[in-house]
């Protein structure tokens, strides 16, 4: 009995942080539906945002201040890259699109460790990574209150950026971008503006998963190499799916923690290391346009 | 006239039997046959859309038919995939060009040799002898294909920054480095001025006479093709609606009418 | 035409750069150069990055994969050679060199897998799988490190027919001699058929195959070449540069370093290889430099680290969106504009003497 609820606690804990994993990917997402642009500096905009903020508030603001300076920073940055960096390489293959990010990308991690040092911070939002024990009390499971706040939050974010992409005109706008952007702009819709939207958005996305993680892990550089597990999630949900990055980065978190748990002290741990990324491979071979993505026609 | 041909058309070399090809459910070709003989230029026509490059695709083993199958030679291919059909000893161009746009002209028709070259990376690494002198060879058969399309001036320009009609030469050319058997040629007057296609015309001829190649050409233009081929299928809605001489296709009702669009009205 | 061949299939262009090259190379620079730290710290790694460099090309500047985990097959490259030396000393240093390269190759094989059903970012991930594995392999099992706890390996010396090469001089000409070959070979092969392969590949695959390549035989083969230059690389990386053998020194900050180099010294040309590797390994030198000089230490090394990466940033989107080529291109055009000035009285003369 006890070895099941341990399987169940470790499934659970492995759910609460892959939520972690797909609010990265969600940002992801985002952008590569309006753009059809790989962002690989996602993980840096989720460094760059919560070392703003923590930045912010070392500075004396309160946290709401500095919450919402930091969301003005991220569209700031959204709208920088717009104009400098994506609108030139319209034209361009995705393969150099994806080049010109991962440049962005050591441009915003550059930036951050200029501006707010390299130190590593600590980041209190007042919910501890302890046990909840109501929970313990009435279950017997271990659930740490830092990932139930995650889940939950994340949870609120997709459902919120669900209901805006569906219900508003900014919204539709998008989908219609998304369809054909050059229809979409002969027929008046802002492309700019919305654009500026979605980039905004996956701004702030970046700075509530950054502040998850900054407060389970520290503010610090290796943000960006754990970003870079939202990869693997984006390959198993497919790369334009809401619903995707969420079930890819459930799949992703808790397989790695059931694997570590439970295969990895055969092979002296720490296999969650590279486990995301050859559970990714595996899938590709199966399903190369992901759970949720749509199948890719090559036409010749 | 036909007398007169240094390579007399003979006995069917491309059999393509009952082929059908959907894409999720829309149909693309429905049962359709056809055979193409030896040394003859056989045009393909018919409205946009009729499908007929998913029909040089599917010879090719770009796409995979639901049904039917092909046959070479008299012999049934079991398995086709673009590399064993170009190892069989056909060759094709693309309708939207599919160069190797980074590399020079003359690079690109070397790759049309590569069926003609068996040197591994270890005897090109180290230069040996024996991968030299067959860099030599094919190096000088190319260039005698540049002669022959007269593109020696461009020939260490990179495609990518040659105009269109260049390209569809050189695609051309790429084809005929391969030496193979039958050439399907999708569109390789599409774009052009009249003069390009009336080049583009001649070297087709001269390639078919001079080597005896047989080709099979799809076009969009019905006046050019009628000029030259010898045979030529009419598809229209995947479907073949007609096939013979290009005089007796030309007579057709149902030609005409699916030209002018009165048969689906 | 081509310029006939002088030499084997090379021009005479050709053999007079690399005859001057290898005379700076392998007497000028010994002669006037003393000091050890531009052995140690500048040529040395300078050339093992550049052949990694060259590695990366293959896969990526020829063959059009977007592979990135150079720095895993560097790993593998340099843990090998450090167990063949280890437990078969007696095989002469140059072969056991070429089985580090070889067995890299095999995880260049295995891990270059992917590459048939996937390409672009989809790649990426995938190749960052081998990145992540062969330095975690490295790191959990013992046999690897020869059950040294200590955490410091130091690298055995090296000994090539009873000659031991170990000043940084000496080293230097050991890297300079293996860097020298296998470029030779990556030039042949890029010239020759093998690279028209790739090339075809990269910019169009379904016309590639149409002309009897085959897919999988070509992106397997430039994987496992490549993984074979980075394995050398980062053995030699190892023996020479870093002197121990550590796994994080292979970690993932230095495959996008060697990334770097490949895009900003070009896609697709041997001579951005180098180019990118001295740029990428110079430019915090010259930083580093220029900040103290300017500031007096006043500036903190880690501001002037991180400015190093907002630069190699800014120039990554530069050079995308300018001159996709890179730094290779842009000498060439400058070269051209150079020789351009007295051309047109000359052109005449050959002109109507043709």
């Amino acid at each position: 009995m006890t070895e099941v609820l341990f399987f169940f606690e470790v499934v659970l804990a492995g759910l609460l942080a892959g939520t972690m994993y797909s609010l990265v990917a969600l940002g992801f997402v985002l952008i590569y539906k309006a753009s059809s642009t790989f962002n690989f500096a996602q993980g840096a905009m989720v460094f760059f945002a919560v070392l703003s903020f923590v930045g912010f508030m070392e500075l004396g603001l309160p946290f709401v201040v500095a919450f919402f300076v930091t969301i003005l920073l991220m569209v700031l940055v959204g709208f920088a890259t717009q104009r400098l960096v994506l609108q030139p390489l319209m034209n361009e293959s995705e393969d150099t699109v994806l080049m010109a990010t991962i440049g962005l990308g050591f441009v915003l991690e550059g930036l951050a460790q200029a501006a707010w040092g390299v130190e590593v911070r600590r980041l209190d939002l007042g919910i501890g990574d302890f046990p909840i024990q109501w929970i313990v009390d009435s279950t017997g499971l271990f659930i740490s209150a830092l990932d139930l706040t995650a889940g939950l939050v994340a949870a609120g974010l997709i459902i919120a950026l669900a209901l805006l992409f569906k219900y508003t005109k900014m919204g539709l706008g998008l989908r219609a971008v998304a369809d054909d952007p050059g229809a979409a702009s002969s027929i008046g819709i802002p492309l700019s503006s919305i654009m500026l939207l979605v980039w905004s958005a996956a701004g702030v996305v970046a700075l509530v998963a950054g502040m998850m993680w900054g407060a389970r892990a520290g503010v610090q550089f290796a943000l960006v190499d754990l970003a870079l597990k939202a990869l693997p999630v984006l390959i198993i949900g497919g790369f334009s799916s809401i619903p995707g990055a969420i079930v890819g980065g459930l799949i992703i978190g808790a397989s790695e923690k059931v694997l570590e748990v439970y295969i990895g002290p055969y092979f002296g741990g720490g296999i969650e290391v590279w486990a995301p990324f050859v559970l990714a491979i595996f899938f590709l071979l199966w399903r190369p346009e992901g759970l949720f993505g749509e199948k890719i026609i090559r036409r010749v | 006239m036909l007398d007169t041909r240094s390579f007399p058309i003979g006995d069917p070399i491309l059999e393509v039997n009952n082929i059908s090809l959907s894409f999720g459910g829309v149909k693309a070709i429905t049962d359709t046959s056809f055979k193409v003989l030896q040394h003859e230029i056989k045009a393909i026509i018919g409205p946009n859309g009729a499908g007929k490059s998913s029909l040089l695709n599917c010879i090719n083993g770009i796409y995979k038919p639901q049904e039917g199958s092909i046959a070479f030679k008299g012999r049934k291919l079991e398995k086709i995939t673009p590399k064993l059909i170009a190892e069989e000893g056909i060759s094709r161009t693309f309708q939207n060009l599919a160069l190797f746009k980074r590399m020079s002209v003359l690079d690109n028709i070397l790759v049309g040799r590569k069926l003609h070259m068996h040197a591994n990376f270890l005897s090109v690494a180290f230069q040996m002898p024996s991968a030299r002198t067959e860099e030599q060879a094919n190096l000088e058969r190319c260039e005698e294909i540049v002669e022959f399309l007269e593109v020696q001036d461009i020939m260490h320009t990179p495609v990518g920054k040659l105009p269109y009609g260049l390209q569809k030469k050189v695609e051309l050319g790429r084809a005929l480095a391969t030496e193979a058997q039958v050439l399907l040629l999708d569109e390789p007057m599409a774009g052009m001025n009249v003069e390009e296609k009336r080049e583009m015309c001649r070297f087709i001829l001269k390639v078919n006479d001079e080597l005896g190649t047989t080709m099979v050409l799809i076009e969009h233009d019905m006046g050019v093709v009628m000029d030259i081929s010898d045979n030529v299928v009419v598809l229209d809605y995947g479907k073949i609606i007609a096939d013979g001489p290009p005089d007796e296709v030309r007579a057709n009702q149902d030609v005409i009418d699916a030209y002018l669009g009165v048969a689906h009205d | 035409m081509k310029p006939k061949p002088m030499f084997m299939s090379f021009s005479r262009g050709d053999v007079t750069n690399f005859v001057m090259l290898m005379v700076i190379g392998l007497a000028v620079i010994p002669v006037l150069i003393q000091t050890d730290y531009w052995y140690s710290s500048i040529l040395i790694p300078w050339l093992c990055l550049s052949l990694a460099a060259i590695g990366q090309q293959i896969v990526m500047g020829y063959a059009g994969q977007l592979a990135l985990g150079a720095a895993g097959f560097m790993a593998a490259g340099a843990f090998a050679l450090f167990n063949l030396e280890l437990r078969v000393p007696w095989v002469p240093f140059p072969i056991n060199l070429m089985f580090s390269g070889l067995i890299a190759a095999a995880f260049g094989i295995i891990f270059g897998l992917p590459s048939l059903r996937v390409r672009g970012i989809y790649l990426m991930v995938a190749t960052l799988a081998s990145q992540f594995f062969i330095i975690w392999m490295i790191d959990k099992f013992g046999w690897f490190k020869n059950y040294d706890t200590s955490g410091i390996i130091t690298a055995q010396d090296i000994v090539i027919f009873g000659k031991e090469f170990t000043t940084p001089l000496e080293m230097y000409l050991v890297v300079l001699v293996v860097v020298a070959v296998l470029t030779i070979l990556a030039v042949n092969m890029t010239r020759g058929s093998t690279g028209r392969n790739w090339m075809a590949v990269r910019d169009m695959d379904i016309a590639a195959e149409s002309m009897g390549i085959s897919l999988l035989k070509t992106k397997l083969q430039a994987f496992a070449i490549s993984a074979f230059f980075c394995g050398v690389a980062g053995a030699l990386f190892a023996f020479t540069y870093l002197k121990s053998m550590e796994p994080v020194a292979f970690d993932i900050k230095l495959s996008f370093r060697i990334l770097f180099m490949v895009i900003l010294g070009g896609l697709g040309t041997i001579k951005g290889a180098f180019i990118g590797a001295a740029f990428i390994l110079l430019f915090p030198v010259a930083l580093n430099t220029l900040g103290n000089e300017l500031f007096h230490g006043a500036i903190d090394a880690t501001i002037i680290s991180s400015i190093e990466l907002v630069v190699f940033g800014v120039l990554i989107i530069v050079f995308m969106i300018y001159e996709p080529l890179g730094m290779a291109k842009m000498w060439e055009g400058i070269k051209q504009k150079f020789k351009r000035k007295p051309e047109p009285s000359m052109a005449r003369v050959s002109d109507s003497k043709a």
